[in-house]
């Protein structure tokens, strides 16, 4: 009864929306005293997932880019029980009754990752039905979350893992706004429900916009912010809103769940994860004071055409750039993109994500992190094929906050990784199998290894290899 | 018309470039053709102005040409987009720069990119160096199912773009000519017919010609289209839009289609191949866009290839104004689907036809671009590698015979901020 009565108080708006706690959440809510008046205490819409069934196996004789920048020649990686065990070279010791998998000319990567997707938020078919990504009524909106718009059965999960090795992804929503709401990360495996894919212990991340795309969207209909000074000044009373929240949160002081509001509150408190959309870099530096203001901390800019300008700035800052190879020229604020970016960023000590935005690029992340990787060593910029890899595996699994768990294959982490037919920086390298927890989800071999959406099911080219 | 631009062209090459006016040995490499045989290992591409005058093993030099030693790089055509927007868009969204499509004209089939294609433009020259020299230019469409006149144009640094104005028509009878015309398939076809027969109309009688569908201008805009003397690109996706497309031969005996995207040409290539139609074909679209396209696959290209049909790569709405440069990543993905179990997809050689002598013969210019045959117009890139690999740059591009800057305002920006920090004074006094 005592818990009943606290759970009411820190739930507030939950329990009156509808919602029970379990036993389980009912024992972490326990565990988040002192009360905090309008931090929910329960998981909203927790993660089901569980990994599929695994076996012991081994890959050997292989070349292992493992994803902190290091690279072994014909090593072994050993995974059992979901889990990496040992990665080494040829002396690793395998265990009795492993699978073994001769990777004899082929090489292994962590599990790709894209820090910026919109599947199932924007699924094909693209019909205006499937258009979820951007709630475009009022330019504040952190109350929406990414993950109640995500169609689990978009078929564009399967290619992003069958071409491009992706095991997992930040699905984020759009730009149209300032405050674009929360994003999910899922593990890239076909479920029914958009929670049977969610990341267990991910955190939330928080989308903003700045630049052309808010403006627009709402300028054309005559309503704040139609200019760049307009974004500044909504964003700015939008965070002296949030900080007021959050005292009085911190305060313990009784207050309405305001869903948008706890979002904001959870940026302020370092809980929630900011990626910002963000192009030029005059406005990365305004962002970048603005979150000093209001003391919080911007994780990534995406899209990031202009970091190259000031990389140095971005590496002392410590943020990430999720930037796109060689995107460039489709609007005003991507018309400085070079594809030297990347690589400019590197050799500053910046933080470089390659990141899709793209229902097709991210079935080739790691080509594009190719063509980086080239256009930097071009200018006389050494950097290896296995910081490149980085790029798309530990470096977006730091931006979203999973680093302590996948995007590397240090032992003890999720054995979400690839095995590729060729060097993955090779136009010509496609995966072989891809493993997700140690569970066998693709293999190239393999038809029934080759996930097919309940959409495409019975359609001309179901099953096919794509 | 044509050969009067290239003459043009020549004789600007001529006045800013005296070093082609001479012959041009490019030896050592390992060299392509283009036409789909296989690379010829210290092979030698001999040039004369701005031809080609032969290429392959056992060339002999003249002794007063210039030499390029490519030993160690590969030599091949430039590369040619077969389908694209280049030099008509500058920011794509920037309506002011953007010359696709024009949404409040009266016109429709009279439109003709000729006179928009800017050959300044900044995706001009970053796609130059990355070895694309010709490309198909298409405009697109916004109120009518037709879009105007396309045309062939080189990617080089002088004023005239235009290798060949008016080399085709552009249509869309896809999804997208079911929302031009009104609303669905019934529309669309109705519109081209309808559209069609009044251009007859107005053949015969030209000063009699009155009509509520079509001007003057866009009619006799699609007398060459009728008549066969003018290609029609089609843009269709869906297996049942490319197969009502064939049948319009029934009516329209002298049409010169080519299909464009085509994103499941593969469930009806034998029909495509029996009717003869080539196809600009979308190489790595693989998801269902649209109820057009569910069944599409990367496959399709290496399946209709197989069946018979001449295909090459087009990059119709895929950054078809900006990216032209995706062509040989694109078909370096096809090869890679040789490795992938049950895929089709091209040979190295078939591949790197497909975005060089492919799309030249489906537009009829086979005999004067694409491959590095004696006689064609002398488009020629040095590769540090493998064209299609991703690690591999450019290191010279040669287009009608004339040494092509790689500069552009990319690398300018490049080499401005490769320290970022500014110096004694300001960045913008650095150049």
């Amino acid at each position: 009864m005592k818990y009943r009565a606290l759970l009411a108080l820190a739930a507030g708006g939950s329990l009156l929306a509808g919602c029970t706690a379990s036993a389980a959440d009912t024992n972490s809510a326990s565990a988040t005293a002192p009360i905090q008046s309008s931090k929910p205490a329960r998981t909203a819409f927790p993660s089901t997932y569980r990994a599929y069934p695994s076996v012991p196996t081994a890959i050997t004789g292989v070349t292992i880019y493992d994803g902190e920048g290091g690279r072994i020649d014909r090593g072994t990686v050993f995974m059992a029980g979901g889990k990496i065990s040992s990665i080494g070279g040829p002396e690793t010791a395998i265990p009795a009754d492993t699978t073994i998998i001769d990777g004899t000319g082929k090489f292994v990567t962590p599990g790709i990752i894209d820090v910026h997707s919109h599947l199932g938020d924007y699924p094909t078919p693209s019909v205006a039905a499937h258009d979820d990504g951007n709630e475009a009524t009022s330019p504040v909106t952190p109350e929406v979350w990414a993950e109640h718009s995500v169609w689990p059965q978009d078929p564009g999960f399967s290619r992003a893992m069958a071409n491009g090795g992706i095991t997992a992804l930040q699905i984020l929503p759009g730009s149209a706004n300032l405050f674009g709401g929360r994003s999910v990360t899922l593990k890239n495996v076909p479920s029914r429900t958009v929670q049977g894919m969610k990341f267990p212990g991910a955190p939330y991340g928080m989308k903003m916009a700045c630049g052309e795309n808010p403006k627009r969207v709402y300028g054309s209909r005559n309503r704040m912010p139609s200019t760049r000074m307009g974004n500044l000044a909504l964003n700015r009373q939008t965070w002296i809103d949030a900080q007021d929240y959050r005292d009085k949160r911190k305060a313990g002081k009784s207050q309405k769940r305001d869903l948008g509001k706890e979002t904001l509150a959870g940026v302020l408190d370092g809980d929630i994860l900011v990626h910002n959309h963000c192009y030029r870099a005059d406005e990365l530096a305004q962002i970048i004071d603005m979150s000093k203001e209001f003391g919080y901390k911007v994780t990534a800019f995406h899209h990031a055409v202009e970091s190259y300008k000031i990389a140095d700035m971005l590496a002392e800052e410590g943020i990430c750039s999720a930037v796109w190879a060689d995107w460039w020229g489709f609007k005003m604020e991507a018309y400085d993109a070079i594809p030297e970016n990347a690589a400019l960023l590197q050799k500053a000590g910046a933080c470089v994500i390659i990141h899709s935005d793209d229902e097709n690029q991210i079935q080739r992340l790691n080509q594009e992190a190719a063509k980086a990787l080239a256009d930097g060593r071009a200018m006389g910029i050494e950097i290896s094929d296995a910081q490149a890899i980085r790029w798309i595996t530990l470096n977006p699994a730091k931006a979203m906050g999973i680093d302590a768990m996948t995007g590397s294959l240090n032992p003890g982490k999720m054995a979400d990784l690839v095995l590729w037919n060729d060097n993955p920086l090779s136009v010509y390298a496609r995966p072989e199998k891809v493993w997700i927890d140690g569970a066998l989800m693709f293999d190239s071999a393999d038809p029934n290894r080759r996930p097919v959406s309940d959409f495409e099911l019975g359609q001309p080219g179901e099953g096919d290899v794509k | 018309m044509k050969r009067f631009s290239l003459l043009l062209a020549s004789a600007a090459a001529l006045i800013a470039a005296p070093v082609a006016a001479q012959t041009t040995a490019i030896t050592g490499g390992k060299l392509v053709i283009g036409d789909g045989s296989a690379p010829i290992e210290g092979g030698t591409v001999l040039i004369r102005n701005d031809r080609v005058v032969a290429a392959g093993a056992n060339i002999s030099i003249p002794a007063d040409a210039r030499r390029i030693d490519a030993s160690g790089k590969w030599v091949t055509p430039g590369i040619f987009a077969g389908f694209s927007r280049i030099g008509l868009v500058e920011v794509g969204a920037v309506s002011q720069t953007n010359d696709m499509n024009a949404s409040r004209s009266p016109f429709s089939a009279a439109l003709d990119v000729q006179y928009a294609i800017n050959p300044f433009a900044s995706a001009v020259a970053v796609n130059r160096a990355a070895g694309v020299t010709r490309a198909v230019v298409s405009p697109s469409t916004s109120d009518s199912i037709f879009g105007g006149f396309g045309a062939i144009a080189d990617l080089g640094q002088d004023e005239y773009p235009i290798t060949r104005a008016r080399a085709f028509q552009f249509v869309e009878l896809g999804e997208t000519g079911h929302r031009r015309a009104g609303g669905s398939r019934s529309a669309s076809h109705i519109h081209f017919r309808a559209l069609l027969e009044e251009a007859r109309t107005y053949a015969r009688n030209p000063s009699a010609f009155d009509s509520d569908l079509l001007k003057a201008s866009d009619a006799k805009a699609l007398l060459p289209v009728i008549n066969g003397s003018t290609k029609l690109l089609i843009h269709v996706e869906s297996a049942n839009d490319i197969l009502k497309v064939l049948g319009l031969r029934k009516d329209f005996p002298a049409l010169k289609m080519v299909l464009v995207g085509a994103n499941e040409g593969w469930r009806v290539a034998d029909h495509i191949a029996a009717a003869g139609v080539p196809v600009l074909a979308s190489a790595l679209a693989d998801l269902p866009y649209g109820f057009e396209d569910l069944a599409s696959t990367q496959s399709n290209i290496g399946r209709m290839k197989d069946a018979g049909v001449k295909v090459a790569i087009g990059m119709i709405n895929d950054r078809d104004a900006h990216q032209l440069r995706y062509s040989v990543q694109y078909a370096g993905n096809l090869v890679a689907l040789n490795k992938v179990p049950r895929a089709t997809g091209l040979s190295w050689d078939e591949a790197f036809a497909a975005i060089s002598s492919g799309p030249a013969e489906i537009m009829d210019m086979g005999g004067q671009l694409g491959s590095l045959k004696a006689g064609r117009q002398a488009d020629v890139v040095i590769w540090t590698g493998d064209p299609l690999e991703l690690s591999t740059q450019v290191e010279k591009v040669i287009i009608d015979g004339v040494d092509q800057s790689l500069s552009n305002r990319q690398m300018r920006l490049r080499d401005r901020y490769a320290n970022p920090a500014p110096g004694a004074l300001p960045k913008a006094y650095d150049r």
